[in-house]
């Protein structure tokens, strides 16, 4: 693990590897999306609009992946003090809010005919509303700080923020079984799915599909912000030489 | 002990405390975050007459009767449990309909009857191609609400 912390090894696998990440996930995507659209049937009861979930359920998925991973490098950043961590949780930051809003708005667009409402203060929609503040908050504490010049390593207060905001990973999943909710059931559970398989496959394609893609923009802004690192260092180099 | 392990020890020890702090706080939350209640719920006394709620169930079949005037319409609320009957005057949801979940903003009138302002269709977590929901019901999944 301390192989990959140095970030010029790091380099040496990110660059290779965002292309191909990019590549694959585009085409997941798009191919998922293509059948979601056109080959499975729509919903038994919902009709078309229950095709939204192969956009809604990834962006679900990547904004509470999202949000664990970057806990997962707070704490890393808190314990081992590995600058590629932080580097890491800055640049997850973005695509997870962005994610997070997406998943918000599909299901908003998806509840107006479903069930007769953009909106309701139900536990499920307010958890992930929440997740959305979080992430606005990290990205406030983590902009424009002495970490950004210094390496990419977060504040001691940014990394216990993330590692704090983690608790609502757990409620979001569990709010739709522990309160009544008028958002549904989990649908997929460790024993089965409750989608039939003729609707399912195409979500496979895109849960898949949309993860790539994710990998692929973490690790595009993570070699930004090594570079930009970098270039600070040499300015701050050529200014103490010109001294 | 090295410092790093120190950190270790310390951030597992606050993980576990910040977690505990949450799962009781979830569970103390149990009552007041329910979105809805049910009938099992209403009828054992947790309703005010007259006081704001939202009431959740499964609309009994064959139990939606609309009332003269054709706005007005009348249904049982039941979770297997316990039935509501309930007097709504509006436009209901598309997918509202018998043996499927609603959620009804309104209050209960001294009569029993739960008089709603709204009703919004809850929909399950059973996704599946319009020929299977034809299949007789007992071929199915059960129905969660």
């Amino acid at each position: 693990m301390h192989a990959y912390a140095n970030p010029t090894r790091f380099l040496a696998i990110a660059k290779p590897l965002t292309p191909w990440l990019l590549g694959a996930g585009l085409l997941l995507v798009l191919g998922g999306a293509f059948a979601g659209l056109t080959m499975v049937p729509g919903d038994y009861k919902q009709g078309e609009t229950a095709r939204i979930l192969y956009v809604h359920v990834p962006s679900a998925w990547l904004g509470m992946g999202g949000w664990t991973s970057l806990a997962v490098a707070g704490l890393v950043q808190l314990v081992w003090r590995h600058p590629l961590s932080g580097i890491a949780a800055r640049a997850i930051a973005v695509p997870g809010m962005l994610f997070t809003a997406l998943c918000l708005a599909t299901g908003s667009i998806w509840g107006r005919p479903t069930w007769g409402t953009w909106w309701e203060w139900d536990g499920r929609m307010t958890s992930m509303l929440v997740l959305l503040f979080l992430y606005a908050g990290f990205i406030a504490l983590t902009s424009g700080d002495d970490g950004q010049r210094q390496g990419g390593s977060l504040s001691r207060g940014a990394a216990i923020y993330a590692l704090v905001g983690a608790i609502n990973i757990p409620i979001i999943n569990r709010s739709v079984v522990w309160w009544n909710s008028l958002h549904q059931g989990p649908s997929i559970t460790l024993t089965g799915s409750s989608i039939d398989g003729a609707l399912l496959w195409p979500l496979g394609l895109t849960v898949l599909g949309f993860s790539l893609l994710f990998g692929a923009i973490v690790l595009m802004r993570m070699r930004r912000i090594i570079a930009d690192n970098r270039v600070a260092a040499r300015l701050r180099r050529l200014a103490d030489e010109e001294d | 002990m090295k410092p790093k392990h120190q950190r270790l020890i310390l951030a597992a020890v606050a993980l576990a405390g910040i977690g505990g702090a949450g799962v009781l706080a979830a569970s103390a939350l149990r009552d007041e975050a329910a979105y809805f209640r049910t009938p099992i719920e209403v009828q054992g006394g947790k309703a005010e007459v007259g006081e704001a709620m939202r009431l959740g169930g499964m609309v009994a079949k064959g139990s939606i009767a609309r009332q003269a005037d054709g706005l007005t319409i009348r249904f049982v609320a039941t979770d297997g449990k316990a039935s509501v009957p309930v007097e709504y005057k509006g436009i209901v949801p598309d997918l509202f309909g018998e043996e499927s979940g609603m959620v009804a903003d309104g209050r209960m009138r001294a009569d029993g009857v739960f008089v709603a302002d709204r009703i919004l269709a809850k929909h399950d977590e059973r996704y599946m191609p319009p020929q299977m929901g034809e299949m007789p019901k007992n071929m199915k999944a059960p129905a969660g609400v």
